[in-house]
């Protein structure tokens, strides 16, 4: 059974956002890590780089699969987490901690309220 | 384990890295020796290089070396390899005899032409008798492997909506969401905007759905038929008048040409151009993942823009025409895989008219056998005769028992099989896709379904067989996330 | 027919099983307008295997090929000697009847292979690592433009003048069909690249080394140049060459590539060749093609070898792959790999070695024959004459003498012609070469 935290917000395409004023975190889901398997890299934006809702901003490879990421948000990434270029495995590990994936200051907060409640995405990957 | 059978490693020691067996002063063959005057290198050339580390071995370590790397590989000769989508047929050993002959092995690309007719007719022969099979205008050889055949054609395609002044506004290629992963790669080296187009339930092409994405944007329809489902596309005729209407091509994936073989013409269903894999339908040998060999016919209003050379007849001679204004230009260095056109020639010249059709009529009825044999632990994706191959579904048994077609496949490599095709297409869960080709016969296949029976039941019994599968070869299960994450792909001394 | 092993009996026991009463039966979901009735294709009749045997012998005798004649020519695919080594092993149907190793438990024999394969082109090279192998020499300079188009992000290459024609003209379908623009660098006047002024913009600079012209390039000149203009080099070299010539990796080379066929790889009319490819580690999830890797047992000590980085690869990535490529050139690249283990860093090393005072050699007597050196750079196995007369002429006389000369250039350059490009390797011998000299002082009479 998937681990689905209350307190963030999901998107269809498996990520989660976690909003702490204007600034999101953004990773993929346990149910997606668990899906994809042992991860062996990530591709990730450029600092600045700025996101429409759905834009791709990277990839998540294991060793049969690769899956695009979606910006669940609008916004511009102000951070990426580099500590994923050596150790992918954070990704499965701690999903929703040290393998978080980037950071967007949003252009709107409140396009927070579009996404999914931990109960929405629960029944989308039920 | 006692009752495994087939294929194992000979007790012999483990295979060393060549450069582990080196030993300075050693020589595998003896190299000619100048006659003519001595110079000073660095003089002519200039820097030379820092040391060169080749191995050192004697001619019979080097021959043990590779015999024993043979020991742990699996052939057709082998045993059963009944890989989908592959065609891993038998390769006539006199195939093998004739493009040795040193008046095709001993030839320079760039000798004179007036010098090679022998050749030009063997490339002519190939082409003339693929026509009449696939019932196409015209054939070129240039292409070096299937996905090459394919991105040739929508060059072809490309060129051709140029010549009519839609180049630029048709930019999107139709590619079924079961084509095999070098359909889109190949459009997107064409520069091509790929839309994926749905199956149907019962496994065609969903003509819905191609009526919404048909308009004036799209260049081509990529399709397989036989699909990789291994199911003919009954609406063939209607989907290509589709496409026509909108003003689009439809290029044929022959990667499935061994269903056809002589029973019916890909030219007649409306394609406009394909390409054919002679290393799967007409048996130039796989060689562990190549030399392929790509033709691709076509119909005449895409002959101008051929690669050139063009190899035609004019005037009673076979000629290399060069003198091609609307050339999309070459595609590979030379007349394409000559020598494996030499083995096609021979394979097509053995079989000649009467005996054609026997290739795709057995490979029907050898997938046909294997599907009705296993369909009761292993059930069909759709329930429809297959053609020359057959697509099944191990869904129950990780549903029921954590089993994927992964394991069962791994299972059978203990029973000396080589695996079927795993998880492709990727439109059928936990799926097996079976291609026993022509060339097997009835005991095989009864051995290998009996074998196929034994793996359902222990998969349901004791599982674990199947999760520690293969336990007979020189190696179990390697880890691919190590091999990703610590990549080793070469050698170096100081290890 | 042989290779269909059914009896009337199999066939029937296998309806039987299946249900039907007929092999027609099967097809029946193929519209009926579409089927052709078996035997009634327009195609020659069948022949019996000693029948095919002297039928193809009648026709391979038509040609002339390089046992009846001497050979001088090159133009990217060499005579060189074949050990008798390379034909055993690559026709030992474990290896000639395996496909792509997708089951590494049971190919570990042919992994192997392209793991040491991988190890001794990049050794050649001077290069990090290489690939499982591409299709051909062209295809695989082709293959790296592109490459280095998708790392630096702009439509457009520069090649030398002096590269390869039909590579050139490769590398113009793979561009014109992607939309990649392509500056061409001169190189005639001194048979060099010597002029990159013109490679503004560009992801790559390609040289060829040693070149068409058989002139050794000044990689440290081309490198400069590539880094000036923030562009990748990439360098097509002869492996043989470069078992003596400072290597392209030493330079500072991005991407190498080239033609495998000189590493005993039958001519064939070129073709099977096969594609050398090797780059800096750091592009390594740009490369296309296919890559072996060593891993070990994920339950268990052993090593092993798999196929890896698979991402890349069009069955996975699909529109967004590295490179459409499936199907490689494995059966030469193993014919590769034997004949660098034949040979070994020494006999390798004589090969370069002697080709190089013969071509020394065949220079002076040449040009003491009545031809003029064309171009007077440094040079390894091939160099161009420039003759008092027609060279096709020339070239058509010297075949009646049995001595196939080279290649005339008028075809390739336009002001090239009165040029024949001559190519002498280690299988020349004095006598050869004094033959050839006389003959052509003969003919320039």
């Amino acid at each position: 059974m998937s681990n689905i935290p209350e307190d963030l917000k999901y998107a269809k395409s498996h990520e989660w956002v976690r909003l702490d004023g204007d600034i999101a975190t953004i990773g993929i889901t346990d149910f997606a890590q668990s899906e994809l398997g042992d991860v062996v890299y990530v591709e990730l934006p450029e600092v600045g780089r700025v996101l429409q809702l759905g834009d791709t901003f990277g990839s998540v490879e294991s060793v049969k699969t690769v899956s695009d990421v979606y910006a669940p948000i609008a916004g511009t990434v102000t951070e990426v987490n580099a500590s994923l270029g050596a150790r992918s495995e954070l990704i499965n590990s701690d999903p929703y901690g040290d393998g978080y994936m980037l950071k967007l200051r949003v252009d709107d907060p409140s396009a927070l309220g579009d996404l999914l409640d931990a109960a929405g995405y629960a029944a989308v990957i039920a | 384990m006692s009752n495994l059978k087939g294929f194992r490693m000979k007790r012999m020691p483990e295979p060393q890295l060549i450069f582990e067996q080196s030993s300075p002063g050693r020589i595998g063959c003896n190299v000619p020796v100048a006659d003519t005057p001595e110079v000073d290198l660095s003089a002519v050339l200039g820097d030379l290089r820092e040391e060169l580390n080749l191995p050192e071995v004697g001619e019979l370590d080097l021959l043990r070396h590779f015999t024993r790397l043979s020991h742990i590989n699996y052939g057709i000769e082998t045993g059963f390899y009944p890989l989908g989508s592959c065609t891993m047929k038998y390769n006539p050993k006199i195939n093998e005899k004739t493009a040795g002959l040193p008046g095709f092995a001993n030839l320079h690309p760039m000798q004179p032409v007036a010098t090679i007719p022998g050749a030009l007719e063997i490339l002519i022969g190939v082409q003339e008798m693929l026509i009449a099979i696939t019932g196409f205008d015209e054939i070129t050889l240039q292409p070096l492997a299937g996905a090459h055949g394919e991105m040739t054609c929508l060059m072809l395609i490309k060129a051709y909506h140029e010549s009519r002044g839609e180049g630029k506004q048709r930019h999107i290629v139709l590619v079924p969401d079961s084509a095999h992963g070098t359909n889109p790669a190949s459009a997107a080296r064409c520069g091509y905007d790929v839309r994926p187009i749905p199956t149907t339930e019962e496994g065609n092409t969903d003509l819905v759905a191609l009526a919404a994405a048909l308009d004036d944007s799209v260049a081509a329809l990529m399709l397989t038929n036989p699909s990789t489902l291994g199911l003919f596309e009954p609406n063939i005729e209607q989907i290509c008048e589709m496409v026509h209407a909108a003003g689009g091509q439809v290029f044929c994936d022959g990667a499935n040409m061994n269903a056809m073989v002589g029973t019916t013409r890909p030219g007649d269903h409306g394609f406009d151009c394909m390409h054919l894999n002679l290393h799967k339908t007409f048996s130039t040998p796989h060689g562990g993942g190549g030399p392929g060999c790509g033709a691709i016919g076509l119909k005449s209003h895409l002959e101008p823009f051929l690669p050139a050379p063009v190899i035609r007849r004019s005037e009673g001679k076979v000629i290399a025409d060069t003198d091609r204004p609307s050339t999309i230009g070459r595609v590979s260095g030379f007349y394409g895989q000559f020598l494996m056109e030499v083995r096609a020639y021979t394979y097509l010249r053995a079989f000649g008219k009467e005996y054609m059709a026997d290739i795709s009529r057995h490979a029907v009825l050898n997938a046909n056998y294997v599907r009705a044999r296993l369909k009761d632990v292993l059930p069909p994706a759709h329930d429809r005769p297959c053609m020359h191959e057959c697509i099944l579904t191990a869904e129950k048994y990780k549903k029921e028992n954590g089993i994927r077609a992964l394991d069962i496949s791994k299972r059978l490599i203990d029973y000396g099989f080589h695996p079927p095709t795993n998880y492709f297409p990727l439109i059928v869960p936990e799926c097996l896709m079976i291609e026993p080709t022509e060339t097997e016969n009835k005991e095989t296949l009864d051995d290998f379904c009996d074998v196929m029976i034994e793996i359902c039941r222990e998969a349901v019994e004791s599982p674990d067989l199947l999760h520690d599968a293969p336990s007979t070869q020189i190696v179990g299960r390697l880890d691919e996330t190590a091999a990703v994450k610590n990549l080793d792909v070469r050698w170096w001394p100081s290890k | 027919m042989p290779y269909i092993p059914h009896t009337d009996a199999d066939r029937a026991e296998m309806l039987a099983t299946i249900g039907a009463q007929s092999i027609d039966e099967l097809f029946r979901e193929i519209p009926a307008n579409l089927r052709v009735a078996p035997g009634s294709l327009d195609l020659p009749p069948a022949l019996d295997e000693h029948r095919l045997m002297a039928h193809l012998w009648e026709i391979s005798k038509k040609n002339v090929n390089l046992a009846d004649v001497t050979c001088f020519l090159g133009a990217g695919i060499y005579d060189r000697y074949i050990p008798a080594s390379v034909g055993a092993v690559i026709s030992r149907g474990e290896f000639l009847t395996a496909y792509t190793p997708y089951q590494p438990e049971a190919s570990q024999g042919y992994l192997q292979a392209i793991y040491e394969f991988q190890t001794m082109t990049a050794e050649l090279y001077g290069m990090d690592l290489a690939n499982a192998s591409m299709y051909d020499g062209a295809t695989s300079m082709a293959e790296a433009a592109i490459m280095s188009t998708s790392i630096k992000k702009r439509d457009k290459v520069a090649v030398s003048e002096a590269v390869h024609p039909h590579y050139r003209q490769v590398l113009e379908t793979y561009c014109w069909s992607m939309g990649i623009e392509i500056v061409v660098l001169p190189a005639l006047e001194a048979g060099a690249t010597k002029d990159y002024s013109t490679a503004e913009g560009v992801s790559s600079v390609i040289v060829q080394y040693p070149n068409f012209f058989g002139t050794i390039e000044d990689l440290a000149a081309a490198r400069k140049a590539a880094t000036e203009k923030d562009a990748l080099l990439i360098v097509v070299a002869d492996p043989v060459a470069c078992a003596l010539l400072k290597t392209p990796g030493s330079f500072g080379a991005d991407i190498v590539v080239g033609e495998g066929q000189p590493l005993g790889v039958a001519m064939g009319l070129g073709g099977p060749m096969v594609g050398l490819f090797a780059c800096k580690k750091e592009f390594i999830r740009q490369i296309p093609g296919r890559i072996v890797g060593r891993t070990k047992e994920a339950h268990g000590d052993k090593p092993g070898y798999v196929m890896t980085l698979r991402t890349r690869e069009q069955d996975i990535r699909r529109e967004k792959a590295t490179s459409n490529i499936c199907t490689n050139e494995a059966l030469m690249a193993l014919a590769a790999t034997v004949y660098m283990i034949a040979l070994g860093k020494n006999g390798l090393k004589q090969v370069a070695t002697t080709s190089v005072r013969n071509t020394q050699y065949a220079i002076q007597q040449l040009t003491a024959a009545g031809a003029t050196l064309k171009y007077t750079g440094k040079s390894f196995d091939e160099f161009v004459l420039e003759l008092p007369k027609d060279p096709t002429f020339v070239r058509d006389e010297l075949l009646k003498r049995n001595i196939l000369a080279g290649l005339p250039l008028g075809p390739y350059y336009a002001t090239l012609t009165k040029c024949l490009l001559v190519a002498v390797t280690e299988l020349r011998s004095k006598d050869e070469i004094d033959t050839f000299a006389s003959a052509l002082a003969e003919v320039l009479k």
